[in-house]
């Protein structure tokens, strides 16, 4: 390992111009002639829309044009995709309702778009907007997924019959009905997974321009993968053709899931600046309209049981699962409580039968689809819960019993899909629990206690399969793209590098992590290589960054077109320096014969492959190599999350005492990088398990709208985190990568609840535990 | 935002001759403001009053108090005079929002504002202080009138407030989860022996004293006195951070946290 290269602790190339603020996001982004679009949001939750006037918007100073859904899908404009399907048990496809990026007929929650304004400036569009007179019908709403499903229930599309979008089933349910039968002991729960709001701290933005002599769009979006988002809105909103249109995602200031999908507004901002014949259109969200429709998380409700035979070994898992997806299914929604999530029901155990039925819902709230972890902390969150719910009643330590559980094999095939292919989670456990001082536990409570405290503690040994994914594996299962990444390296004639990606960097550090792994194969300095990302017009193709794929999937890619590039210049260079190519070495950017002092400057060899005065016979001049990487399996990152809290019960505030994490992510580029993603992964799932909490009225409106209402973690509600790196390589890929990038998120609010239902002595706690909920389970005992 | 004008005071009797009918007083600006940015309020004129040297600054003089209505919760927080006259005042300012509205907020501001979660109304109930405005002066009693409303009439300008300074005094807030306004807090003064309570953030009419806890305090300023007493909930805010019976909890754990350390 060199300063720069594979596990150097190497500071962020990017973070100079992050801190110095010179990033340049969608937001910056300003052209000649550009206009500004505000949109026109229901404030109802569910309505018929019987007309809408738009004569005095249309008449205001600076409106060119006032557009609604008619024009929209008169035009030829498709409706919003989901881009998985998923059958019903009984073999019927889901049930999806049509979404047009501008309402038609009915507005189905509260922000649903009825209508956009272009005009001149900000503040125009703003004023007209508020001029738009939509004449509403208002309908009944329903926001919970159990009441959406029940008899009577307010309807959202007549695709849906009973709200019903799926009613799906995986495992094999008379085997785990037997299991049951034949069970010593059976634990059962009822959990609720709490609905999120993502809150990436840029909010969502586009730019749209159309330059009429070329009839060519660009659009500059927020986008976690904007090669996706061209092929989606060329392929199926019929926005222009691929070669029409360029997306640029440009420094994107977070994502979280968020930044995945293709939403209303950038298909909105392009077809209009074409039908309303402006150069541009801009429109960013303000962070109300961020709340309202940014596509938020989980949303689960859940009754499981678990069957265990007298040697506390457990025969069988049984699940039923309801998930809310919101009005309308987004991109990615009908995958996440599905193959996302009840394939992770496993956990880190050995189960022999897992029977898990899933119906998903729509209600009149925002839609739903992945947020960090996506799937795999609600699977988490269950299975953790319930086996430290299974300790207390079977009278075993919590970590005795996830002992006796554990698969110690590998490879491993669940019940559920997924086949493990490497761990160690007795090594991750019981590096935790000794830099917990799970042992010291007892004397730390009797002290809280003296002070008039409930303390508690409480683990999670999670397990997630992320390195997104196996494309004929994800394509058998409903997947509507593959799910591999490109790569190309292109060698400058001086021996400068440019990488380019279809991974996006949205706040994960790429631009350093991935010149760590040029740096370290060829020796030269990181800053001689420059990561090119986020631009359809530089890179041809790219599925984007999302499940943390970037590094095993993303820098696989990357590693396969290095090796094209190596074997290239190691032929060069054999021939320059009359040696067998075997012999040839490159080291600390020099290219050597082995054993001799016979050596060339990286950048000769490069500079002889463009030169091309002196090739071998037949070989094409230039240094540039591509690669598609398609992954084999999913990688499985695992490890154990300890939380220590003390509850003051005349408040019900639950402070964390301390929070342990130890983690297997397989082979690590950037470990201060790594340590990052684990630190914000740890402050979403202890925001998700302490505060986080999107909340509907009856009538659809959302009250937790603001940061008034909505309460994000901050610095001083959180530790100082205690993190360790224990390292299984993943055999799956060339570097052995498993991914870090939702691992917090998805490990820790089971370990917080465990830790607060420990403090106070029962299970009868609603997340988030909120000083309220706590005050509440406290005064339920 | 909408449009609005904006017009720098530099008198009271200037800021009155330009308020019209439709214009609002600007102090630190930290509810106006983001309000105006939410498109939820649009007055057409700003009347900034925070250049206005007549209404800045803390005096005291023995346990007579004076704070002009357009001083800073830092400038409150940091004043040596009241630190020592009045700690659990200038305590209570240096505990409002963040370090950013505390060098913007005014105690004039906020009070004249009455939203029921800020920190200074129950402080000025406790102290039994009065409201100077530009044409009267107001017991804070009488001042607080329900849920962001005051005695104040259109366009009387509140110019400072003023008080005694109790033998002692302590102000214990529970925070709001998400904004960090108090969900209930509570603020105890011992005059003498005649101990008033005056409490921010739970009751559904704003500012508020609690006359049960006075009169338990009253002779007996302890933490147990209070035990006895029952917070009805019956008058308390309810929303998605609290329950009424959660504030009213809360109320009374807040006021025996303030005895106690007083």
């Amino acid at each position: 390992m060199g300063i720069e290269g594979i596990g150097a602790r190497a500071l962020r190339k990017e973070d100079k111009r992050f801190i110095t603020g010179k990033g340049h996001y969608t937001d910056d982004h300003k052209v000649a002639g550009m206009h500004h679009a505000a949109f026109v949001r229901s404030p109802h939750a569910h309505a018929k829309i019987n007309g809408i006037d738009k004569s005095a918007a249309e008449d205001m100073s600076g409106v060119v044009a006032v557009l609604d859904g008619k024009q929209l899908t008169g035009d030829g404009i498709g409706n919003i995709i989901c881009g998985w399907m998923v059958h019903s048990k009984d073999g019927s496809p889901m049930n999806m309702g049509a979404w047009s990026a501008l309402a038609t007929e009915y507005v189905r929650y509260v922000g649903d778009a009825a209508a956009v304004v272009i005009a001149e400036s900000y503040e125009e569009a703003k004023a007209a907007a508020e001029a738009v007179v939509v004449d509403y019908e208002v309908l009944d709403a329903v926001v919970d997924a159990v009441e959406a499903l029940k008899e009577g229930a307010p309807q959202l599309h007549p695709e849906a019959a009973g709200n019903l979008i799926y009613d799906w089933e995986i495992g094999d349910e008379a085997a785990t009905d037997a299991a049951f039968d034949g069970a010593a002991n059976v634990v059962e729960i009822d959990i609720t997974n709490n609905r999120l709001v993502p809150n990436p701290m840029e909010p969502r933005s586009a730019v749209a321009e159309y330059d009429d002599a070329e009839d060519h769009f660009t659009l500059h979006t927020t986008s976690q993968n904007p090669h996706v988002a061209r092929l989606v809105l060329s392929a199926f909103y019929q926005v222009a053709p691929e070669n029409k249109l360029r997306v640029i995602a440009p420094d994107v200031g977070g994502g979280f899931g968020a930044k995945i999908y293709i939403y209303p507004e950038e298909i909105v901002c392009l077809w209009a600046a074409k039908r309303a014949g402006v150069a541009a259109i801009k429109w960013t969200a303000d962070r109300s309209e961020a709340f309202m429709t940014d596509a938020h998380g989980r949303d689960h409700v859940t009754k499981a049981k678990m069957a265990f035979d007298a040697d506390n070994k457990i025969t069988g898992f049984k699940v039923e699962t309801i998930a809310n997806l919101g009005a309308y299914m987004s991109l990615f929604s009908s995958s996440v409580p599905t193959y996302l999530y009840a394939t992770l029901l496993s956990g880190q155990y050995n189960i022999p039968n897992i029977h898990c039925n899933v119906k998903t819902v729509y209600t009149n709230t925002v839609p739903v689809d992945a947020y960090r972890g996506a799937g795999r902390p609600e699977a988490t969150y269950l299975v953790e819960r319930l086996m430290t719910t299974a300790a207390r009643q079977l009278d075993v330590d919590p970590a005795e019993l996830r002992r006796t559980n554990f698969v110690q094999e590998f490879p491993h095939q669940t019940p559920v899909i997924m086949a493990y292919d490497a761990g160690d989670f007795d090594a991750t456990l019981d590096a935790a629990m000794e830099a917990a001082d799970y042992k010291g536990f007892a004397a730390r409570k009797a002290e809280s206690e003296n002070n008039g405290k409930l303390r508690g503690i409480g683990m999670s040994c999670y397990i997630e399969a992320c390195g997104i994914a196996p494309s004929a594996a994800v394509g058998s299962l409903g997947a509507g793209v593959g799910l591999w990444e490109s790569a190309e390296v292109r060698v400058n004639p001086v021996g400068t590098i440019e990488i380019l990606t279809g991974s996006h960097s949205h706040g994960q550090g790429h631009e350093t992590t991935f010149a760590q792994v040029v740096s370290d194969r060829f020796g030269l300095p990181a800053e001689n290589v420059q990561i090119v990302h986020g631009d359809t017009d530089k890179v041809q193709f790219g599925m984007g960054t999302y499940g943390s794929r970037s590094g095993a999937v993303g820098i696989s890619a990357i590693v396969k077109a290095l090796d094209k590039v190596e074997a290239k210049a190691k032929k060069i260079a054999a021939h320059l320096l009359e040696a067998s190519e075997g012999d040839i070495e490159i080291k600390d950017g020099e290219v050597l014969v082995k054993g001799t002092d016979k050596k060339l400057g990286w950048h000769e060899v490069c500079l002889g492959a463009y030169t091309a005065h002196n090739l071998p016979e037949g070989m094409e001049p230039g240094l540039k190599e591509g690669a598609f990487y398609d992954p084999t399996n999913f990688t499985f990152p695992a490890g154990c999350y300890i939380c220590e809290v003390e509850v003051d019960p005349d408040t019900g505030v639950s402070t964390i005492q301390q929070f342990v994490a130890a983690d297997d992510f397989g082979k690590i580029i950037n470990p201060m990088i790594v340590e990052g993603q684990v630190h914000g992964g740890l402050a979403q799932g202890i925001g998700q398990a302490l505060m986080e909490h999107a909340v509907y009225d009856d009538a659809g409106q959302l009250l937790s709208a603001s940061y008034m209402d909505y309460q994000m973690p901050r610095a001083d509600d959180l530790p100082d985190f205690v993190v360790s790196h224990h390292e299984t390589l993943c055999p799956g890929n060339p570097l052995g990568i498993k991914g870090c990038g939702e691992a917090g998120a998805i490990g820790s609010p089971p370990a917080v609840i465990n830790a607060i239902t420990d403090a106070i002595g029962h299970n009868n706690l609603a997340m988030p535990a909120s000083p309220h909920n706590v005050w509440k389970a406290i005064h339920s005992a | 935002m909408y449009e609005t004008s904006y017009h720098r005071a530099d008198s009271v009797a200037d800021a009155a001759s330009k308020i019209g009918d439709e214009g609002k007083y600007l102090a630190g600006g930290m509810t106006l403001l983001p309000t105006m940015k939410q498109r939820l309020a649009a007055p057409d004129t700003l009347v900034d009053l925070t250049h206005i040297g007549d209404l800045k600054g803390v005096s005291v003089n023995g346990k007579e108090v004076r704070i002009g209505a357009m001083t800073t919760h830092a400038e409150v927080n940091g004043d040596a005079a009241l630190q020592s006259a009045c700690p659990s005042l200038a305590k209570l300012a240096g505990g409002i929002g963040d370090p950013a509205v505390r060098h913007r907020g005014t105690i004039g501001g906020s009070i004249a504002n009455h939203d029921p979660a800020a920190d200074y109304p129950a402080a000025m109930l406790a102290l039994n202080a009065t409201i100077h405005t530009d044409s009267r002066e107001i017991s804070a009693d009488d001042f607080f009138s329900g849920m962001f409303e005051t005695a104040l009439n259109e366009g009387e300008i509140v110019t400072a407030i003023s008080f005694t300074a109790p033998d002692k005094g302590a102000y214990e807030k529970f925070r709001n989860p998400a904004s960090r306004y108090a969900m209930a807090g509570v603020f105890v003064a011992d005059h003498g022996g005649d101990v008033r309570v005056g409490v921010s953030g739970a009751y559904s009419n704003g500012a508020s004293r609690n006359s049960e806890m006075e009169t338990a305090l009253s002779g007996n300023l302890s933490a147990d006195a209070l035990d006895g007493v029952a917070v009805d909930a019956g008058d308390m805010l309810s929303d998605i951070h609290g329950s009424s019976d959660y504030r009213a909890h809360l109320v009374k754990v807040m006021a025996k946290r303030a005895v106690a350390a007083m």
